[in-house]
């Protein structure tokens, strides 16, 4: 789960790290008066998005006048902020940050990530401030710093000390510089992060350190104990239909192509993805709907798929197990028949029960057209859709 | 032989009284020499009961001292299962399988750490478990759809490994043993551990492994292939249409950064020497090709 730059900033002030003193704002009124309240002569105006990339896609400046602060919010307010993690269509923009202006020496980067190799959390740093990580690990890796950090210790001093000498943080900051790196630690640890970025991490002009940005992802698994995290949750920078989804237990997402997949499992239902593909067609979805699955999920798994305005087939493909296929049959004919199905459907069963299932399928009357296995399925459905 | 486990295997079930533990217990029990296999469970809370008639221990060191059982399988709600985790491994258990969806990663981070030195194997979390075909099986799989044989399949994803299981047994190929190793990104046993057993296993000819996006445990394992392994390996990686930036069901399947993609996995499994296919339908048949050379 994302949150918000203004909301990933409250949580490092709890941990001990600073940040510019800053107002998160929804009209170009509160932005104004948050301005005048923080004083001072220099404001940035950032636009509250989860994606990443504002700042070149138009949705952060810097305004040296009140007037300046008003032109701004309502330049952005209401954008629909395109960067490259947006997607062409963009992100509207509701929400913004007022800050009062940094006097930057210099820019660096503080990432924290889960690492699957060592199995720990591994602390990114670099004196490469401001650009993407990902950029400079592809280009000068050498300028990035990892520590994999021992569960029991937590980040010890004596790293965090050789850390910020080794990305060039001068002596008369380093001791600001570890309590940042611990204060991110802290909180990546205690809120559940599976992700944290402060980029940029500021150098003042007199030498202090602060985070200019807090970006944080946090691990679904952990909200049940995490209520102050699940209450900075922003529905409207999630698609309407994964919360839709979400509500039913499903786990759902939305692409590009026109061919809706109903699939047991998430390997399964990303290979069914992959077939589809192999056969010249094009997903519409990725969509498990569990090992529970009952003619409640599955009905509202079809709904979810008839929203989408591109869809032309749709492909059933259950590997029975636990899941009984007859039970799998009367939930998918129940929800044909519910949800008024005015696109061809595809049905691949497999495993306890097929036969049963398979019967329950023809007897039904309803034009679905059967698949043998997944190849013969993924073939009628690319070929359905086609037609 | 096989790997891991067999009919011999004793075998303690965690969070066995709950819905979901009940219910595969009971299956688990049904499924060749489940019956002898399964002796014992544990809650804290139902110590002294019977469930289908294997007894309810308080802990599972009295459960290992009553019964001298060596693995464990956990169906423990989310909240509880990394701890169950802790406590077989306290224990000194050979094998632990946890089924369990849903830990949180921290959570495993710190049971891993606390792992390390000990003797105990961990399995998952968030796998289907494993079987031996005809012998026992530990976990939700459908048992009948197995065969007994000689080919052996390791993969993180549950319904997908039915998948590659179903049609070696369509084409007469029984399976060894089959290991799910799940599709959480902090986990126990990788692909490479997996394969390793399955080389030395006198039983097994041949082994089809099943990968998925996220991570590079797949490319690891390729990489001890290429210089180590002795027997043939079909290969296919979920997740070639999967975007960027999306988690794909399991929390580790999930590709960021560029990395963990299924073409650079693909690309580097093929390089390794092994048998790839980019068509989820033709596992079965490819190993069928190679076997018959």
């Amino acid at each position: 789960m994302k949150i918000h730059e203004y909301q990933g900033k409250e949580i490092l002030r709890e941990f001990g790290v600073p940040t510019p003193r800053g107002v998160a704002c929804f009209s170009v009124e509160e932005a104004v008066a948050a301005a005048q309240k923080l004083g001072g002569k220099v404001w940035v105006v950032k636009a509250q998005i989860h994606a990443g990339g504002r700042g070149k896609g138009g949705g952060v400046k810097v305004a040296k006048s009140l007037d300046e602060v008003r032109q701004f919010a309502s330049q952005i307010l209401g954008m629909h902020l395109i960067t490259h993690q947006t997607g062409p269509e963009g992100q509207v923009v509701r929400r913004l940050l007022i800050e009062e202006g940094a006097s930057i020496a210099k820019e660096f980067y503080l990432g924290m990530v889960v690492d699957r190799g060592s199995q720990r959390v591994a602390l990114l740093a670099s004196s490469e401030g401001g650009m993407e990580v990902e950029e400079v690990a592809k280009h000068s890796p050498e300028k990035i710093r990892t520590v994999r950090i021992n569960p029991a210790t937590g980040l010890t001093n004596e790293e965090a000390v050789e850390v910020a000498r080794s990305i060039g943080i001068p002596d008369a900051a380093n001791a600001e510089a570890v309590k940042v790196m611990q204060g991110l630690y802290n909180a990546f640890v205690k809120k559940d992060a599976m992700l944290a970025e402060i980029n940029p991490l500021v150098l003042t002009a007199d030498n202090h350190v602060i985070a200019l940005d807090a970006k944080f992802n946090f691990d679904s698994n952990a909200l049940y104990r995490l209520p102050e995290i699940v209450a900075l949750r922003d529905l409207d920078e999630e698609d309407p239909a994964e919360i839709e989804a979400s509500k039913f237990d499903l786990s759902y997402i939305q692409l590009d192509g026109n061919i809706g997949c109903l699939v047991n499992g998430a390997g399964l239902a990303m290979a069914t993805m992959d077939i589809i593909k192999l056969y010249g067609g094009s997903p519409a979805n990725f969509l498990d709907v569990g090992g529970g699955a009952n003619k409640e999920k599955v009905t509202e798994a079809f709904k979810l798929m008839l929203k989408n305005p591109h869809l032309r087939a749709i492909l059933v493909n259950i590997f029975g197990g636990i899941m009984k296929c007859d039970v799998i049959a009367e939930g998918v004919v129940a929800a044909a028949r519910e949800v008024h199905l005015n696109v061809p459907l595809v049905v691949r069963l497999e495993g306890t029960n097929v036969e049963l299932g398979k019967k329950i399928l023809a007897d039904s009357g309803l034009p679905i057209i059967s698949g043998n296995d997944m190849a013969d399925a993924a073939q009628k459905v690319v070929a359905a859709a086609k037609g | 032989m096989s790997i891991l486990i067999n009919k011999d295997t004793k075998v303690i079930t965690q969070g066995m009284t709950g819905k979901v533990g009940q219910f595969h217990t009971f299956h688990c029990k049904q499924y060749a020499n489940g019956a002898n296999c399964f002796v014992a469970g544990v809650n804290p809370k139902k110590a002294g009961e019977q469930f289908e008639g294997v007894p309810v221990f308080a802990s599972v060191r009295d459960a290992k001292q009553a019964t001298g059982a060596t693995v464990s399988v956990i169906y423990v709600p989310p909240s509880g299962a990394a701890a169950a985790i802790d406590e077989a491994v306290e224990a000194d258990l050979d094998l632990v399988i946890c089924i369990t969806e849903g830990i949180p990663v921290h959570d495993m981070i710190q049971t891993r750490y606390k792992m390390q030195g000990k003797k105990t194997i961990l399995i998952g979390p968030n796998c289907p478990g494993l079987i031996t075909p005809d012998e026992i099986k530990i976990g939700i799989m459908p048992g009948h759809i197995h065969k007994k044989g000689r080919i052996g399949v390791v993969s993180r994803s549950g319904t997908l490994t039915y998948e590659a299981v179903g049609q070696l047994s369509a084409l007469g190929y029984g399976q060894s043993s089959c290991v799910g190793i799940g599709g959480d990104p902090i986990n126990g046993l990788k692909h490479i551990d997996v394969m390793k057993l399955f080389n030395d296993d006198s039983e097994t000819d041949a082994v089809i492994m099943v990968g998925e996006i996220g991570g590079s445990d797949e490319e690891e394992c390729a990489r001890w292939i290429k210089s180590n392994m002795k027997k043939p390996v079909v290969g296919f990686i979920a997740g070639v249409t999967a975007p960027e930036g999306k988690r794909m069901g399991h929390a580790g399947a999930i590709i960021s950064g560029g990395q963990g993609g299924a073409n650079e996995k693909l690309a580097v499994m093929e390089e390794s020497g092994i048998h790839i296919t980019r068509n989820p339908a033709e596992m079965g048949r490819l190993m069928q090709k190679i076997l018959k050379g």
